[in-house]
């Protein structure tokens, strides 16, 4: 095992792999998008209007606006979790694409980052697309939700991260329904996204506290509602450690599966 | 200087020794055969080679470079054809091939260049926009061949070419490794096929238990290993006429389950003899390096 521990090797090497994957996407890009955006766009709208007709406002602001920054931090989490579940899975084991990879000239370190960039990347555009539609309804202005663009790029970072740890657990595709059920719904339902945490008991909260939803959304929902997010610095600094442990953790033990 | 030169290499898992202090030296220009029966060391021993996983012992070094120290940059001369295909399928066969290529930090005009001569190798010219699911057996062995060879290797590994191959795929496959090694290709490639080895190698190791147990040119270890001449002999009355006038006939008798392999240097007295028998039938035929094979690692079965 020790001889797998050594720190991640990043090289511009995985710009190939990243490029595979785009091109695989760039075949299959309007389902994609569509799928990525359908779901949580329905959500946001149809819990925006028809629930948020019966509040009177939440948070502060109409319920649909509330809505809006915890959607674009979910859908970003989503997209890049299940890019490198169950898409990651597919190349790594199903396909053996890693292994074809690894008789070339490049390393595993190279194709994981890889991985995580291209999850990043794809999860980018399914934050967008959300973010384009709070543009177009007039839910905020562009001004400062422009900042919204590089938190979506830190939360695609940050799940991607977590999730390949998944990946390289993972025996096969029912595994990951662990993950959804332990990991990600309970994420959605204690982070803020449908209601404000200060909501739950004070156990919850607790624990909410810990989960890097809430700090994604602890940015993203000044950012839209037109304020200044407070402990900026704090919230950076734990969706970098989810994800920068995580990538960490998942390359060793995807070292030790692929490698020894 | 040997190609690839390996020594003393060992690996275990959990305890089992895979590869038990192997010595391989393969030179420029050689085709190289490993062969052995399944559970033999044969993968690992290449999964070794290309710096894929670090040895517990013993020193590899592959054009010129150690390994793993440098394995990725040696990689970067080394084709790779592996035992299961892993063409990608979300592409076609050219994409296949530009996806590749860039693995390799070619730049895709280079790669684009290359393309048309690697289908043409294949024989996929006329294929190469299907995507991999339309493709045969036989032609998506082609195409991993030809992929291997996106970069120009100087030495390729293939890992059980032919498996699973139809008799007319796998002539063709040999033709194609014939045609590398006239370009002065180098080539290692593992198989359980005897034929094939015998047909395309000009050296020889068999492996067992992780160990090298014999090496030589085909004719080579046939000729050290064997008597020249077999013939197998069968039908009701093998026992008793194994019985009566085995050891007249035979240097050496070897009876696997109804058949009786008769080994010997001169079966001219033999088959006249087991021509005149109704109750047997025969088969005479020069000693092969199956024949060797079996004799050193036995006929046990491996699964």
């Amino acid at each position: 095992m020790t001889r797998f521990l050594y720190l991640p090797t990043l090289s511009l090497r995985f710009i190939p792999v990243w490029q595979r994957n785009f091109l695989v996407w760039r075949k299959l890009a309007i389902p994609s998008i569509l799928g990525n955006l359908a779901d949580p766009a329905f959500y946001m709208l149809g819990l925006g209007y028809g629930l948020g007709g019966l509040l009177p406002q939440v948070g502060g602001v109409p319920y649909l606006t509330f809505l809006a920054a915890g959607t674009v931090c979910y859908s970003t989490m989503n997209s890049a979790t299940f890019e490198v579940l169950y898409s990651g899975f597919s190349r790594m084991h199903v396909q053996k694409t890693w292994e074809a990879i690894l008789n070339a000239p490049l390393t595993l370190d190279d194709v994981m980052l890889g991985e995580l960039v291209w999850a990043t990347s794809k999860s980018l555009l399914s934050g967008l697309a959300i973010l384009a539609i709070v543009w177009a309804l007039g839910l905020a202005g562009l001004g400062q939700t422009l900042w919204l663009i590089p938190l979506i790029i830190l939360i695609g970072f940050c799940f991607a991260g977590m999730g390949l740890v998944m990946n390289a657990l993972s025996p096969n595709y029912d595994f990951f329904m662990y993950y959804f059920t332990l990991v990600i719904t309970p994420m959605v339902l204690l982070c803020g996204v449908f209601y404000p945490v200060d909501q739950l008991p004070a156990w919850l909260q607790a624990v909410s506290a810990w989960l890097p939803l809430t700090h994604a959304i602890a940015l993203a929902r000044p950012l839209v509602q037109g304020g200044v997010p407070q402990q900026i610095f704090a919230h950076i600094l734990a969706l970098l450690a989810y994800g920068g442990a995580g990538y960490y953790v998942a390359l060793v033990l995807t070292r030790r599966r692929l490698l020894k | 200087m040997p190609l690839l030169n390996i020594k003393n290499l060992r690996k275990s898992y959990g305890g089992l020794e895979v590869v038990a202090g192997l010595d391989i030296a393969v030179a420029r220009g050689e085709c190289f055969g490993l062969l052995g029966p399944n559970g033999a060391g044969k993968t690992t021993t290449l999964r070794l080679a290309l710096g894929l996983t670090a040895p517990d012992g013993g020193e590899i070094s592959m054009l010129g470079l150690p390994v793993p120290a440098q394995a990725r940059e040696a990689r970067m001369r080394i084709g790779v054809v592996p035992q299961m295909d892993n063409l990608d399928p979300d592409f076609s066969a050219r994409e296949n091939l530009l996806i590749y290529g860039r693995y390799f930090g070619l730049k895709d005009a280079e790669i684009a260049a290359r393309i048309p001569a690697l289908l043409e190798f294949a024989g996929l010219s006329h294929r190469a926009d299907s995507p991999i699911d339309a493709l045969s057996g036989g032609m998506k062995r082609r195409l991993t061949l030809a992929r291997a060879l996106v970069n120009d290797p100087d030495l390729i590994f293939l890992d059980e070419p032919t498996t699973g191959l139809d008799p007319q795929a796998r002539h063709m496959m040999w033709q194609w490794l014939r045609r590398l090694l006239t370009q002065g290709k180098t080539i290692v490639l593992t198989t359980h096929f005897m034929e094939e080895a015998e047909r395309l190698c000009d050296r020889v190791a068999i492996m067992d238990h992780g160990r090298i147990i014999a090496t030589g040119s085909p004719h080579q270890l046939i000729r050290s290993h064997i008597e020249p001449q077999v013939v197998e002999v069968y039908g009701e009355g093998v026992t008793g006429w194994t019985a009566a006038h085995g050891h007249a006939f035979c240097e050496r008798i070897e009876k696997v389950g109804e058949t009786v392999f008769c080994y010997t240097h001169d079966s001219k007295d033999l088959v006249p003899h087991l021509h005149g028998r109704s109750d047997l039938r025969y088969l005479s035929r020069p000693a092969s390096l199956e024949d060797v094979f079996l004799k050193l690692t036995g006929r046990d079965l491996r699964d």
